[in-house]
């Protein structure tokens, strides 16, 4: 008990990064997201697990302001962003990669991820074109990020190659590497694994451990393969139709009732755990 | 009057940074860009390191390991080691757990330098086995953070530690290198080991100075020379080069990004200098003929057309002939469709000579670089030499014998065995005093292990391995290698180990070359899932067929190859059956293989096999199989000879 009570005080203090309190999204009549709160912690690693259709993605999809919730607010490090628009979130450091990728396939690795610099760059159309004093030395200051990202993806060997050529989970380490191009302080990931083999899986659950670990990125993911949620994460949040159902350690979470029920119980089992 | 030659590889690093502090000594590829080091930093940077190393209490003959590729880092440990007369210990990088145990506590190690965490890991699993380790430092932070202190450190720590203790003793570092006597123990290079467990041969100062030295005298290295530092650490041919001869002439050595980049930076630094083992060129040429496969038909014809026109000139040319005018027309033509391009895409545009050693290279594929105009000569040593003990100059070059002996060395044949005594003769291998006196002759000659002959123009001709060279049953002498590196021309084949001492006929185990026969089989729409499945398929086994009669039209008929299996595995180091520089390890495939030979001579259809074999991570599992005894007639050879006459 007196450790508990010790660790909920360490929790406090840990500053709360990111809060999504009260959201409901609502698409005609179906309910995708409801009344779903969370906080999530500077530094931490959370991920949102849940069926198909139980509204992570939407969720992803309010934080990074592509959508608009019907209710309740988002704030970013106190600041309000419910309505803020995607250009304005990402500028206030939230990058993400996509469920599907959405590469250009015909540009290389290194344009793919260059182009995650875009929002940092200051320099207008006409100075660029010219490339010449200012524009020309922050295309070099943002090459030499965009450099030291292709290293630690580890995409050396890559980087002049169209991203369509390249195999799945190779572009899936391209997108990651543009999401970071922003320097994100918050980073969502919308199954950074889905369709990877295991070794595929175990890379990237890597990266994103060593992207956490070496700029202390927040990072939010979604995700289906329990053993690496369970593995990497710091709190899992559980969705089921449109709600949040458990959220807490891998541990607890792994005990809960009314996560079993969703998971592995019955439809008997799961209406008793829902009363 | 000029000042003496420094006489141990510190020396000689301080003398580069005094004589030319701001001349490059090394490049290494990051971030996509050369970033140089000028011979004032290599210095700056080992002399902190070595005060790190010293206020870790890494004293006088104390080993350091480095593990990884090549990297600026790993090069200034060896000699931070070697500045305060410690040995460095390079190891493979790709050796399994075991080897490197034995190594490193064989060696009695007490500092490991590691590239990455990957190199960590595989030695802290080992820490129970290696009493000696007391320090492991990393180049590359990437996933160390939380690891174990103080027995895991960055390289930074150390040097930062090094700065503060020299603060307190300004000059140790210095006072250290005055110390040490041209004759102390710099290196040790364990021998892959053909035979048995990696042997430690302890090269001093002055061996690997007189090896690095009589080169020079014989052939042009210039300081501003550009070499590509891309060969394993451990091998006695890269400390030569990237250490000694490096700090020697004071060229440019240059690092690339990293293995998978190496065609890609080679490239674009254009090395003017540059050695590779036989696999290297052996795997171009299957690369080359891989890709003209599969251009269009016009592109394809031209390569044939103008290889052939290459090829024949430079037999006219290696024979003493005169090259034909309209030859020599084809071939400037050539030069501008064909050579120059393959040269550049090699990374061997800018080479003024390029050599093959570490083992025989086929004479067919020694033709094939020289008729594309690379320098391509032989170079031949030992691990016991310091790596080197004849080259081929200018002019001399033969895929036959290995050029002279390096002024300094003298030759002496001991039943068909080739011994050298120079001032490159190794001070012994480490704490095995057997070992030792088995390969010194009297008088401080060694013993190379290499059966050879001087021929009329007084160079040396190496044939094989003394103890490999056997006779057929009627008495024919047979020199296995020569047959192998011949069978290896067919891009098809990757690796062949024939057999026939004692034996009636002459029989090869076959494992082929899965690029180039998976290539051709996707070409014929063949359909297989895994190499030991395209091994196994009977249009394979013809496909070798076809490949070792034109090999055998070449050969006198005694030695022709009269049986063969296909062998469903690759030859792999971590199965022992290759040494990690690739070279067959014959007695232990022989006695591994022992059911297939005796198949192979009993005249079966087919033969029952089971091979053990290891994965990567150190398990092991077993290969049950049959493989297909295919005998060779020689009728089918008879047509061919035919046809090609």
């Amino acid at each position: 008990m007196a450790t508990n009570a010790i660790e909920a005080i360490a929790g406090e203090r840990r500053r709360v990064q990111l809060a999504v309190s009260g959201v409901s999204k609502h698409f005609g009549g179906l309910c995708a997201v409801e009344d779903v709160s969370l906080s999530v912690a500077a530094g931490s690693i959370t991920s949102i697990i849940g069926p198909n259709g139980a509204g992570k993605t939407s969720l992803l999809n309010m934080i990074s302001g592509v959508y608009k919730p019907d209710t309740g607010t988002i704030t970013l490090e106190g600041r309000d962003i419910t309505r803020a628009r995607p250009s304005e979130v990402a500028a206030l450091g939230v990058a993400r990669t996509f469920q599907n990728i959405a590469l250009f396939g015909g540009m290389t690795v290194l344009d793919n991820i260059m182009l995650g610099r875009h929002v940092r760059m200051k320099s207008g159309i006409l100075s660029s074109v010219i490339y010449w004093g200012l524009a020309q030395r922050e295309e070099v200051a943002h090459r030499a990020r965009v450099e030291e990202l292709i290293e630690f993806l580890q995409l050396q060997d890559l980087r002049k190659q169209p991203t369509s050529a390249l195999a799945y989970g190779l572009r899936k380490r391209v997108e990651l590497g543009r999401a970071l191009a922003l320097d994100p302080k918050v980073l969502l990931l919308d199954e950074p694994m889905g369709g990877m083999n295991q070794e595929e899986k175990e890379d990237m659950a890597r990266y994103i451990l060593d992207v956490n670990g070496a700029w202390g990125t927040t990072i939010i993911l979604i995700e289906h393969d329990m053993a690496v949620v369970m593995d990497i994460s710091d709190r899992v949040a559980v969705f089921d139709r449109g709600r949040k159902i458990a959220d807490g350690t891998p541990g607890e979470v792994q005990r809960d009732r009314a996560v079993i029920a969703a998971y592995l119980g019955t439809r008997q089992e799961r209406a008793e755990a829902a009363e | 009057m000029t000042t003496p030659v420094p006489t141990t590889l510190p020396r000689l690093l301080r003398r580069n940074a005094e004589d030319m502090p701001q001349r490059t000594a090394m490049r290494e590829k990051q971030r996509g860009i050369w970033q140089p080091y000028s011979w004032r930093r290599y210095w700056e940077e080992t002399r902190d390191f070595a005060l790190g190393l010293a206020a870790a209490g890494f004293a006088r003959g104390d080993k350091l390991s480095v593990i990884g590729e090549n990297r600026p880092r790993l090069y200034w440990a060896q000699l931070a080691a070697q500045c305060l007369g410690g040995i460095a210990v390079p190891v493979y990088q790709d050796a399994i757990a075991g080897e490197l145990a034995y190594v490193l506590d064989h060696a009695e190690t007490s500092v490991v330098v590691a590239e990455d965490q990957e190199q960590v890991d595989k030695v802290l699993s080992l820490k129970a086995q290696l009493p000696h380790l007391r320090l492991i430092v990393y180049d590359d932070p990437r996933g160390l953070r939380d690891y174990p202190t103080p027995l895991v450190r960055a390289f930074e720590e150390i040097q930062a530690a090094g700065r503060a203790f020299g603060q307190i003793r300004p000059l140790y570092v210095e006072t250290e290198i005055e110390k040490a006597a041209a004759g102390d123990v710099a290196l040790f290079s364990y021998t892959s080991g053909t035979t048995s467990a990696p042997k430690g041969a302890m090269l001093s100062h002055d061996n690997l100075l007189f090896a690095a030295g009589s080169m020079r005298a014989v052939e042009e290295v210039r300081s501003t020379d550009e070499w590509l530092a891309y060969l394993p650490m451990a091998w006695i041919g890269n400390s030569l080069f990237s250490m000694a001869m490096h700090l020697l002439v004071g060229f440019t050595c240059n690092y690339p990004e990293k293995p998978e980049t190496l065609q890609r930076d080679a490239r674009e630094l254009g090395p003017t200098v540059a050695l590779a083992p036989p696999r290297f060129w052996e795997n171009q040429l299957t690369a080359i003929t891989v890709r003209a496969a599969d251009a269009s038909p016009a592109k394809r014809a031209s390569f044939r057309f103008f290889r052939r026109l290459a090829e024949r000139a430079e037999t006219l040319r290696a024979s003493g002939q005169t090259v034909p005018p309209l030859l020599r027309l084809g071939l400037l033509v050539g030069e501008f469709v064909i050579y120059g391009p393959v040269r550049d895409q090699l990374g061997l545009g800018r080479a003024r000579w390029a050599y093959t050693g570490g083992a025989a290279l086929g004479a067919d594929t020694f033709r094939f670089f020289r008729a594309f105009g690379v320098n391509l000569k032989q170079i031949y040593g030992a691990t016991e030499l310091a790596g080197l003990c004849a080259l081929q100059p200018d002019g001399a070059a033969s895929p036959d014998t290995v050029g002279p002996v390096l002024p300094g060395c003298e030759i002496a044949l001991e039943e068909g065995e080739v011994l050298i005594r120079s001032p490159g003769v190794f001070k012994g291998y480490y704490k095995q005093p057997e070992a030792t006196r088995a390969a010194m002759a009297a008088e401080g000659w060694l013993r190379t292990g290499d059966a050879g002959f001087i021929d009329q123009r007084g160079h040396l001709v190496i044939i094989d391995r003394a103890k490999d060279v056997g006779k057929l049953a009627d008495g024919t002498v047979l020199a296995p290698q020569f047959l192998e590196n011949k069978l290896k021309f067919s891009p098809y084949i990757g690796e062949a180990v024939v057999f026939g001492d004692r034996r009636p006929f002459v029989a090869a185990i076959i494992a082929v070359d899965p690029a180039t026969v998976g290539n051709w089989a996707e070409r014929r729409q063949l359909a297989y899932t895994s190499f030991q499945d395209l091994s196994a398929r009977p249009e394979v086994r013809d496909l070798i067929r076809g490949e070792i009669e034109r090999c055998n039209a070449g050969l006198p008929p005694a030695t022709r190859i009269r049986r063969f299996v296909v062998l469903n595995k690759e030859f792999d180091a971590d199965d022992d059956e290759i040494t990690r520089t690739r070279k067959i390890r014959r007695r232990f495939v022989a006695e591994k293989y022992a059911a297939v030979v005796e198949g192979l001579y009993a005249g079966q259809g087919e033969v029952a096999l089971s091979a053990a074999i290891t994965y990567e991570d150190g398990r092991k599992a077993v290969l049950e199989s049959t493989l297909a005894i295919v005998a060779v007639e020689p009728a089918g050879e008879a047509a061919r000879e035919a046809a090609y006459a």
